[in-house]
């Protein structure tokens, strides 16, 4: 708690310091991972989108997956004396002595979608990440709801067997079904996030289970499994949607696709927000001193179909997903 | 055909019919088919379709392997030609579309081979340069999203079917069988194996081994263009992150399990695709053997060295059923 305080009378310290960028406008170094998939790619433009909004001075650097390049864009964020660094950590170890560096120069540093090793709690100003546990419930609520009280056989596709948020997403569905004794996991399987294996899977459950006729339904880690497994179910004559209900996580466009369609019922966002949080979080803080709470947790969204799945997806498909 | 089917196929055969029991035991409906929309529906295709971007990739990592080389950035080409044919898919039509692939594959493969004879690289190397650069390639050309496409005629290429059966597996069967006439209907295939065999006594004896090496790993570039464009196909769209990501070790374990050694010499077509098959039998009944998905890795490593130890000389000198089952049928 000492360390907290000390920490927040340091921030206090550093507003009274000048300021180097132009008056009134904040600059905010922001190092990010590199291109690892497409939804990375959306959080850089909407981040780059938020910052505009609220007239911010981003400056991305991209560490192309490299933990070093990640370091040295920290480092020279700190030599430029910005307002602050959003982080978003390759990893979670390692970050101990950038970290230090920073907060010797007062500047605030808020992580983005990912946390760090927890013996850096007092290093950095909150994190703005998602709950995956709570994504899984948010899908499994959702299908109890929409199921009722019929019987329903599920099966799953699992993201990459040891990932936090695959072992995260199937926890939090498991909790919320456990209340549904009509609600039943069948089959699970990885398909290690991917299209392809998220067919192939979806191929064998489909044998496995009387050529589709006991599953009624489908949940999946991620869309991209599940844009596989809508076609495996096409090509087996199953009604993907109306056969065979569909909820997964992520929301990514070709799902919103799938569902204008009428072939994919449900998907609960993972935000590629997560600077617009972190942004409000530090013009608080800059302004009034607000010290925000360590966590911010970013909202998991359910769309189905009644949500204009067309008008969703012509918003997202220029976020580079 | 008879130069195709080499008496040492027996370990192979015998192991696909026990992992094929072995399935029919986890899954009772195993061997169910029927025709589903024009085309057969049942496990078993599901096997044989599945199996295919392995078995294409086996055909070339057979023919580099023969030649005591190995290529490892198979899985990277299939991303490259994957992505070439999913970006053009929608705009030009499929026979530019399999030029394009196709010709990205034989560039590939050229580069490989220039490395590796002209050069005088370890293939190891040379083709770990391709294997960690071409999926950045890849990802350039798709900008790291999935690329998706609409394109009826290359759907069909993956999705399609002629006479009841799946067209990639179709087309695996018209690889085999092309790859089969040109080097066992020539004297191709035998220069191939002295080049592997002893590379300097060969070259002595007049065998243009360059020109060997350079083209079995062109080969090898076009078949895992083949097997890129099909990925792509299958699932309407190229996904540069993970289209034939690791599936290089599995062309090599396809080539191993087919009796082929890694030093080089003798080699076997038909028992690289067997062991294609093999891995996708496996794969597929632990799918729809329902057991969590951690016993995946565990259960397909316990099975491949079963296969293995059965191929194994010393072993099977030991155990003797192997050998006495050969000797019975010889």
């Amino acid at each position: 708690m000492t360390l907290k305080a000390l920490f927040a009378a340091s921030a206090m310290a550093a507003l009274l310091l000048p300021l180097p960028a132009k008056a009134g406008q904040l600059t905010i170094g922001f190092s990010q991972i590199g291109s690892e998939s497409g939804w990375r790619a959306a959080e850089t433009s909407v981040s780059k989108q938020e910052a505009a909004k609220r007239k911010v001075n981003l400056k991305i650097a991209d560490a192309q997956q490299k933990q070093e390049n990640q370091i040295k864009a920290i480092r020279s964020f700190i030599a430029q004396n910005v307002d602050a660094i959003f982080l978003a950590p390759v990893v979670s170890t390692g970050w101990d002595s950038v970290l230090k560096e920073a907060k010797e120069a007062k500047i605030p540093v808020v992580l983005l979608d990912r946390d760090i090793d927890p013996s850096g709690k007092e290093l950095y100003l909150t994190a703005v990440t998602s709950d995956s546990v709570h994504e899984g419930e948010v899908a499994g609520d959702w299908l109890a709801k929409t199921v009722g009280s019929k019987p329903c056989n599920i099966v799953e596709l699992q993201g990459t067997v040891g990932a936090s948020v695959a072992t995260n997403r199937k926890k939090g569905f498991d909790t919320a079904i456990a209340k549904h004794a009509n609600l039943k996991v069948v089959r699970s399987q990885t398909g290690d996030f991917t299209r392809a294996k998220g067919k192939e899977v979806m191929e064998s459950f489909i044998k496995a289970e009387g050529g589709g006729k006991n599953i009624c339904a489908v949940y999946a880690h991620n869309d991209d499994m599940m844009v596989g497994a809508i076609q495996a179910m096409k090509e087996a004559g199953l009604k993907p949607g109306k056969d065979i209900l569909t909820v997964s996580i992520d929301a990514v466009p070709d799902i919103f696709k799938a569902m204008v369609a009428g072939e994919a019922n449900a998907t609960v966002e993972l935000t590629p927000n997560m600077a617009g949080p972190a942004l409000d979080a530090v013009a608080a803080f800059k302004d009034k001193g607000t010290v925000p709470p360590k966590w911010i947790q970013t909202e998991s969204k359910l769309y189905t179909a009644t949500d204009d799945p067309q008008k969703i997806y012509d918003s997202k498909k220029g976020l580079g997903y | 055909m008879t130069a195709l089917l080499p008496r040492r196929g027996l370990a192979q055969i015998l192991a696909l019919i026990v992992i094929l029991a072995v399935d029919r035991v986890v899954s009772p409906q195993f061997f169910d088919l029927r025709l589903q929309d024009g085309r057969l529906f049942g496990s078993l295709i599901d096997v044989l379709n599945r199996g295919t971007p392995v078995a294409l990739l086996s055909l070339g990592m057979v023919l580099v392997i023969a030649t005591r080389g190995i290529d490892l950035s198979v899985g990277a080409v299939m991303a490259i030609c994957g992505a070439i044919a999913a970006s053009l898919a929608d705009s030009h039509g499929l026979p530019v579309v399999l030029a394009a692939a196709l010709g990205a594959g034989l560039v590939c493969g050229l580069w490989n081979g220039f490395l590796v004879a002209v050069l005088g690289m370890q293939p190891i190397v040379a083709t770990l340069i391709l294997m960690v650069a071409g999926r950045g390639i890849a990802q350039l050309i798709t900008e790291g999203r999935i690329v998706t496409f609409s394109s009826p005629d290359l759907v069909w290429l993956g999705n399609g079917s002629v006479l009841g059966l799946p067209v990639p597996v179709v087309i695996a069967l018209g690889m085999l069988i092309l790859t089969g006439a040109v080097v066992r209907g020539s004297a191709l295939g035998l220069l191939i194996e002295a080049t592997g065999g002893n590379a300097r006594a060969s070259e002595l004896a007049g065998v243009g081994t360059r020109a060997m090496i350079l083209s079995v790993y062109v080969w090898c570039g076009v078949c895992a263009a083949l097997a890129g464009v099909i990925a792509a196909a299958d699932i309407m769209g190229a996904d540069a992150n993970n289209a034939g990501l690791w599936l290089e070790l599995d062309a090599i374990l396809a080539v191993v399990i087919g009796g082929t050694s890694l030093f080089g010499g003798r080699f076997s077509l038909v028992l690289a695709v067997f062991g294609a098959l093999i891995i996708q039998t496996m794969n597929t009944g632990i799918l729809l053997s329902g057991y969590p998905p951690e016993f995946n890795l565990l259960v397909k490593a316990v099975v491949v060295l079963a296969v293995l130890l059965l191929q194994s000389p010393k072993l099977s000198g030991v155990a003797g059923i192997a050998a006495r089952l050969r000797r019975t049928k010889a």
